[in-house]
C-alpha cells in the first residue's frame, strides 16, 4: 500500500511536470554557416542569438515564463543541400516554432522554398542581403523577414552619398557572384535614375592572378570615382592594387565587402580622399549592446547585433500573439518592430514583453535600430566612411 | 599631341602590364617545360612550388628586414632569393627521392606521374598554407614606382599618365638574366649538353654513359630556382597570397603548351602571347579611338570582348594552336 502511494505519486510529480515542460518550453532553431565561408562572422552571430534566448529565459516573461531553448544547424553558408537538410531535422525532429537564419542569401532561399514555406515556419535572417529575397508578392506567405538590409537599399544609399559628393560619373567593377552582381545592378538603376552616369559595368573573378585587362578596360571607360562591389580579401583588392599603380583611378568607393580594416592596411593613404558605406548601427547602439554582452563574444562583429534581434523579434511576436505557433505570430512581427509604441532596446526584452502582455504596444529598437520595410526587411542604417591621411573616419550617417 | 597619348594610353594599360604579366607567365612556363622535357610529365604541383619558393624567400626576407637590412631602391627579398630557392630545391629534391622516383623506376606511364603530381600538389598546397596561412602577404619594399603616372603628366603635359613600376621593370630585366643563363647553360655547358641529350633520347644518353639521377636532380634544382623566382617576382608585383599561385597554373600550361611542350624557347613565346591577347583583346578603345580620330566619338566603350571573356581568349588560341599545330608553335613534344 506504502509502495502503491509512492508510485502514484511519483507518477503524478512526473505527469504534471511533463505537462508543465510541454507549456513552458519553447525551441527556437539557428540556421547559420558555423562552417564554410563565414565561420568567423557565425562564431560571433551564434551566440548573438542565444544571448537573446537566455535574457528571455531569465525573465520569466514570456507567455507565463516559458523557457527559450536554441536548436542549432549549420547551413554552411555555400550547400544548399545541407542547409535544407538540417532545416528540415530542426521543424520535424526537434520541433522547433521559429527560425533565426539563414545567414547567405543562397541557403537561405533554399530553404524558405524548400522547408520554411511548405512547412509554415517564420524565418528571420540576420544576414541575407540579396535583392531576390524581396517578396513583393508575397511568395514567401508572410514567413521571411530579414534584420539586414536589402543590398537594393543600398545601392540607393551610395547614389545619395555620390551625388552629395558631387560625382556625376563612375565606373563600376563587381565580384562575380550574386551579391556582387545584385549590389551592381541595384546601384546601376538607382544612379541613373538621379541623373548620374555609369560609364562601364564589368564583373571581375576574385582570386586571379591579373586584373590589368579588368583595369585597362575600366580606365577606358572612365569616370570620377571607381565602385568596386568586391571583397577586401579578394579581388576587389587587387583591383584597387591595379588602378593605382596604372594611375587609371585615384578614388575609390566601396561598399560594405570591401570596408574593413584590412582595406587600410593595404592601402593607407593611396586612397586617401575615397569614400564608402557599410551597413552599421549608431554608436549609442552599439555601445549599449557592447555594454550588453561584455565581452562574452565580439559585439561589434558584422551581423552579432542583428543575430540579437532576429530572435528577439520572434519571441516578442510570440508574445503579442500569446501564441507559439508561426501561423499565429507571423503577422505580428511588424508591428512589435515598428512605431507605434515604446521603444525597447537590447537588453530591455523584458520590459518589452512585460507591456505586450499587458496589452500595450512596442517600438522594438534592439541593437541594430531594428525598423521594418515592404516586405518585411530592415530599412538599413549605413555609416558612410571617408578616408583621410591613411585612415578610415565616419563621413555621416544614413 | 593626341597621337601620343593614345601611344601611352596603350602602353600603360597594355604593354606594360602585359609585358610584365608575359615575363612571369614565361619563368613558370619554363619550369614547366623543363620537367616535361627531362622527366616527362606535367608537372600540376609547379604553381604550389612556386608559392613555396616565395613563401620561403617571403620569411627571409621578414628575417632580413627585422635585422634593418636593405638593398636601398630595390626590395630586399632579392637578397633573400637564394636562401628561397636552397629551401625550394630541398623540398623537391626530397619530394622527388620519396614519390616521384619510385614511379620512375617503376617506369610508369607519363599519365600515373600526372596523377601523382597532382597529390604532391594538393600536399605543397597545405604545406605552404600551414605555414604562412592563407591571407595576403606583403613583403615588398624599396621604390614601388619608377615614374608615377602623375608625375609622368606633369613633366611631359600630355593628358594621359605612363606609370612605370619597378617591380615590373625588375621582373623583366631579371627574366632576361635567367633565360639567358639557362639557355647558356643548356647549350654550351657539359651538364646543359647531357640533360639535352637525355630529353632528346633516353636510351642513347644512357648508352653514352650518362648518369640518370644526376640529370634528374639538376633538373630539380634548375626547376626550383626558377619556380622561385618567378613566385618572387609575382608576389612583388602583385601580392602573395597561396590561393592565386594554385591559379597561376592554369595560364602557365597554357602558355607552356602555346610555345610547344618541352621547348624553352616556345615557353617565353607562349608566355608573351597567352598574357598579350589577354589584356589586348578585352582592351576597351574607347579613349585610344578618341584620340586618334578626333572627329569619332564612339558611343560603346570599342571592345572586342567584354573582359569576362579573358579566359575564355586564351584558351581559344590554346585550342587553335593544337588543332593547326599539336607540338605547339616552337615544335615542342607531340602530346
Amino acid at each position: 500500500m506504502k509502495k502503491l502511494l509512492l508510485a502514484s505519486a511519483a507518477s503524478a510529480l512526473v505527469a504534471t511536470s511533463a505537462m508543465a515542460g510541454s507549456h513552458s518550453e519553447v525551441k527556437i532553431g539557428i540556421i547559420l554557416g558555423y562552417t564554410g565561408p563565414i565561420e568567423s562572422l557565425v562564431a560571433n552571430m551564434g551566440p548573438g542569438a542565444e544571448l537573446a534566448m537566455a535574457e528571455v529565459s531569465e525573465s520569466g516573461a514570456l507567455l507565463g515564463g516559458a523557457k527559450v531553448t536554441p536548436v542549432i544547424g549549420d547551413s554552411t553558408c555555400v550547400d544548399a543541400g545541407a542547409a535544407t537538410a538540417a532545416a528540415e531535422r530542426l521543424i520535424t525532429s526537434d520541433g522547433v516554432k521559429g527560425i533565426v537564419g539563414a545567414d547567405c542569401s543562397g541557403v537561405t532561399g533554399a530553404i524558405l522554398q524548400n522547408v520554411a514555406v511548405p512547412n509554415g515556419m517564420v524565418m528571420v535572417s540576420p544576414s541575407a542581403t540579396s535583392p531576390g529575397l524581396s517578396h513583393q508578392n508575397n511568395e514567401d506567405e508572410g514567413l521571411f523577414f530579414r534584420t539586414a538590409p536589402s543590398d537594393a537599399r543600398q545601392g540607393v544609399v551610395m547614389t545619395e552619398v555620390l551625388m552629395e559628393l558631387g560625382i556625376k560619373e563612375v565606373a563600376v567593377t563587381y565580384t562575380n557572384n550574386d551579391y556582387g552582381k545584385g549590389l551592381a545592378d541595384s546601384f546601376q538603376a538607382a544612379y541613373e535614375a538621379a541623373g548620374g552616369k555609369v560609364t562601364i559595368n564589368a564583373a571581375h573573378e576574385d582570386g586571379k592572378a591579373d586584373y590589368s585587362a579588368e583595369v585597362g578596360a575600366l580606365a577606358s571607360a572612365g569616370g570620377d570615382r571607381l565602385v568596386v562591389a568586391g571583397y577586401v580579401d579578394q579581388g576587389g583588392s587587387g583591383i584597387v592594387r591595379s588602378a593605382l599603380d596604372s594611375g587609371a583611378f585615384d578614388t575609390f568607393h566601396f561598399p560594405d565587402g570591401m570596408i574593413g580594416s584590412q582595406l587600410v592596411e593595404n592601402f593607407g593613404s593611396e586612397i586617401n580622399g575615397s569614400s564608402g558605406q557599410h551597413p552599421s548601427p549608431s554608436e549609442e547602439l552599439a555601445a549599449n549592446f557592447t555594454a550588453l554582452v561584455d565581452g562574452k563574444f565580439e559585439a561589434t562583429s558584422p551581423f552579432a547585433p542583428e543575430s540579437y534581434d532576429s530572435a528577439a523579434l520572434i519571441m516578442l511576436a510570440m508574445q503579442a500573439a500569446g501564441s507559439v505557433e508561426p501561423g499565429d505570430y507571423k503577422s505580428k512581427i511588424m508591428d512589435v518592430a515598428n512605431a507605434p509604441g515604446e521603444k525597447i532596446n537590447a537588453g530591455e526584452l523584458a520590459k518589452g514583453l512585460q507591456i505586450l502582455a499587458d496589452g500595450g504596444e512596442i517600438d522594438y529598437v534592439g541593437a541594430s535600430d531594428v525598423e521594418l520595410i515592404g516586405p518585411g526587411e530592415a530599412a538599413g542604417n549605413y555609416r558612410v566612411v571617408g578616408y583621410e591621411d591613411g585612415a578610415e573616419v565616419t563621413a555621416g550617417r544614413k | 599631341m593626341d597621337l601620343l597619348n593614345a601611344i601611352v594610353a596603350m602602353a600603360n594599360f597594355v604593354f606594360l602590364p602585359a609585358i610584365s604579366y608575359g615575363s612571369q607567365l614565361a619563368l613558370g612556363a619554363l619550369g614547366v617545360t623543363l620537367i616535361y622535357g627531362i622527366l616527362r610529365f606535367s608537372n600540376f604541383a609547379h604553381g604550389d612550388t612556386m608559392a613555396f619558393g616565395a613563401m620561403a624567400t617571403i620569411l627571409f626576407t621578414w628575417f632580413l628586414q627585422s635585422l634593418g637590412v636593405s638593398l636601398g631602391p630595390l626590395p630586399t627579398a632579392l637578397l633573400a632569393l637564394p636562401v628561397g630557392i636552397a629551401a625550394t630545391a630541398l623540398l623537391v629534391l626530397a619530394v622527388d627521392r620519396l614519390v616521384y622516383k619510385f614511379y620512375r623506376e617503376q617506369k610508369a606511364a607519363p599519365v600515373i606521374l600526372v596523377i601523382v603530381s597532382m597529390g604532391v600538389m594538393f600536399v605543397m598546397n597545405g604545406l605552404v598554407r600551414f605555414i604562412i596561412g592563407v591571407d595576403d602577404q606583403r613583403f615588398a619594399d624599396g621604390a614601388r614606382f619608377i615614374i608615377t603616372a602623375r608625375e609622368f603628366k606633369e613633366k611631359t603635359g600630355l593628358q594621359e599618365g605612363l606609370a612605370i613600376k619597378s617591380t615590373a621593370m625588375l621582373t623583366v630585366v631579371v627574366a632576361v638574366i635567367v633565360v639567358a643563363i639557362l639557355f647558356w647553360f643548356l647549350n654550351r655547358t657539359r651538364t646543359g649538353k647531357s640533360m639535352r641529350a637525355f630529353s632528346d633520347n633516353e636510351d642513347l644518353a644512357l648508352l653514352s654513359g650518362i648518369n640518370p639521377e644526376r640529370v634528374v636532380m639538376i633538373t630539380w634544382i634548375i626547376v626550383a630556382g626558377l619556380a622561385t623566382i618567378a613566385g618572387v617576382l609575382y608576389g612583388l608585383d602583385k601580392s602573395f597570397k597561396p590561393f592565386t599561385y594554385f591559379q597561376l597554373l592554369l595560364p602557365i600550361f597554357a602558355s607552356a603548351i602555346v610555345g610547344g611542350l618541352g621547348n624553352p624557347i616556345g615557353a617565353i613565346a607562349g608566355g608573351f602571347v597567352i598574357a598579350f591577347s589577354e589584356v589586348t583583346i578585352t582592351y576597351a578603345f574607347k579613349k585610344v579611338a578618341g584620340y586618334v580620330i578626333p572627329a569619332w566619338e564612339p558611343d560603346g566603350l570599342v571592345q572586342l570582348l567584354s573582359t569576362d571573356y579573358k579566359f575564355a581568349v586564351s584558351f581559344a588560341i590554346l585550342i587553335i594552336v593544337l588543332l593547326f599545330r599539336p607540338t605547339g608553335l616552337f615544335r615542342g613534344k607531340a602530346l
